[in-house]
């Protein structure tokens, strides 16, 4: 469950205990569903009982909590706590439905050049003392924002829909993350009638280009909206199947999980007429 | 008009469209973010035409270019002259060359689309098909 690799930077404190994985979530192209992805595979990997914190480093748009139903409970955001103005433990939002998940949220007044690399990464490294996994929530782009959050990140989770702009963006930021980061694909918003039907691009189509070890595949269906809607991260939902592909990704990351990712199955007549989400 | 008929009959799936183009922009991402694989391609392609005529070396220009279905290059290489004859006795370069143009613009040479790069993998598939059907897409805008 810990990764106790040597940290890569010559100006880290060498680690004396099992320091926690830190994975960026990240994807170049905006809209992808970077948000949802960390939020939902933060939940369920907290839901197997690791200690999870999730940082949005979007600052300036500040969406993680939205997505994790817990914007009323932001007091402080990322900045407060680099800048010196907030405790780190004071700044953590708890989660009240997955006790070991805590959120650090961004700043939605400040921007993301006001960020201070060294400094984040900092935090980043306190916290994996703290915690199993830190999953960063990457702003779109490959400007100030997206160097920041891959600072202090050995892993990254890119998060890819099927679309030609969508692949070209991943296609730059894996280049960019280099040869130092341990990468994996989620291929998300597949719609697997039209997969079929010859009208989008299939899982293979895409990973013939960025060539990554596939960590999960999410279908676009309704429930991932309905769920966002309320606040309550699908990957809670014990009956949805988009929530259990989450908790295989999960499962995967931890390692207890060995099995190939499964292409989502189309939405049949009864799953459209009883299936129905609110 | 054949073209569109074939496209209405045997309309191509638009991810096999998506595909190409996905194909296409990364070829020419890849391009412009390795310039040491093209300075190297053009050193290379200027060593070899200079064993057959004088170039202008120095002002040589190898570009790519993404078109309607195929990633171009384009070689803007000035021809300064003829070697001399290999088996001549004279020694190389006597006297300016007999064959030496004043516009070198005219005397430069391009590579279109036959010497289009290709990518490796992908374009293996059914390419007989596809060239023809880029003839017909450039026969169009001429009626």
């Amino acid at each position: 469950m810990h990764d106790i690799r040597e940290d890569p930077l010559p100006a880290a404190p060498p680690a004396q205990q099992a320091r926690g994985r830190c994975i960026v979530v990240t994807s170049g192209k905006g809209g992808v569903g970077k948000t949802t992805t960390t939020a939902n595979v933060g939940v369920a990997l907290a839901a197997t009982g690791a200690r999870v914190v999730l940082i949005d480093a979007d600052v300036g748009l500040r969406n993680l909590d939205i997505v994790l139903g817990l914007e009323a409970r932001v007091r402080h955001h990322v900045l407060d706590v680099l800048e010196g103005n907030a405790e780190l433990d004071d700044a953590l939002v708890s989660d009240k439905r997955v006790p070991s998940l805590k959120l650090l949220a961004a700043s939605q007044t400040r921007e993301k050049d006001d960020v201070d690399t060294n400094a984040f990464r900092a935090l980043v490294d306190r916290l994996r003392e703290k915690f199993d996994y830190v999953l960063i929530d990457c702003p779109a782009g490959i400007e100030k924002g997206f160097q920041n959050a891959i600072v202090g990140a050995d892993e990254a989770i890119i998060v890819c829909t099927p679309e030609v702009s969508a692949v070209r963006d991943a296609d730059r930021v894996v280049g960019l993350l280099g040869e130092r980061v341990k990468i994996t694909l989620i291929v998300n918003r597949l719609r697997p009638a039209l997969v079929r039907r010859g009208k989008m691009l299939s899982v293979d189509d895409v990973n013939a280009i960025l060539r990554l070890p596939l960590l999960g595949v999410i279908a676009d269906e309704p429930g991932v909206i309905v769920a966002t809607n309320k606040g309550e991260p699908i990957a809670l939902d014990a009956s949805s199947p988009t929530g259990e592909a989450y908790r295989k990704i999960a499962g995967r990351i931890v390692g207890t999980d060995t099995s190939t990712p499964e292409i989502p199955r189309e939405a049949t007549f009864f799953d459209k007429l009883f299936g129905g989400q609110r | 008009m054949l073209e569109f008929l074939k496209r209405l009959f045997n309309p191509e799936p638009s991810s096999v469209t998506a595909r190409e183009r996905l194909r296409l922009v990364l070829l020419s991402d890849h391009l412009a973010l390795a310039p040491d694989v093209v300075e190297s391609l053009k050193a290379d392609l200027i060593a070899v035409i200079s064993k057959y005529v004088d170039v202008d070396a120095a002002h040589c220009d190898v570009t790519f270019e993404q078109q309607e279905s195929v990633v171009a290059m384009l070689a803007n290489i000035p021809i300064l002259g003829m070697k001399p004859p290999a088996r001549t006795p004279r020694p190389a370069a006597p006297e300016p060359p007999p064959m030496i143009d004043p516009s070198p613009a005219s005397a430069a040479v391009a590579v279109e689309p036959e010497a289009a790069v290709e990518a490796p993998a992908p374009a293996a598939s059914k390419p007989r098909r596809r060239r023809r059907r880029r003839a017909g897409v450039n026969a169009a805008p001429a009626h």
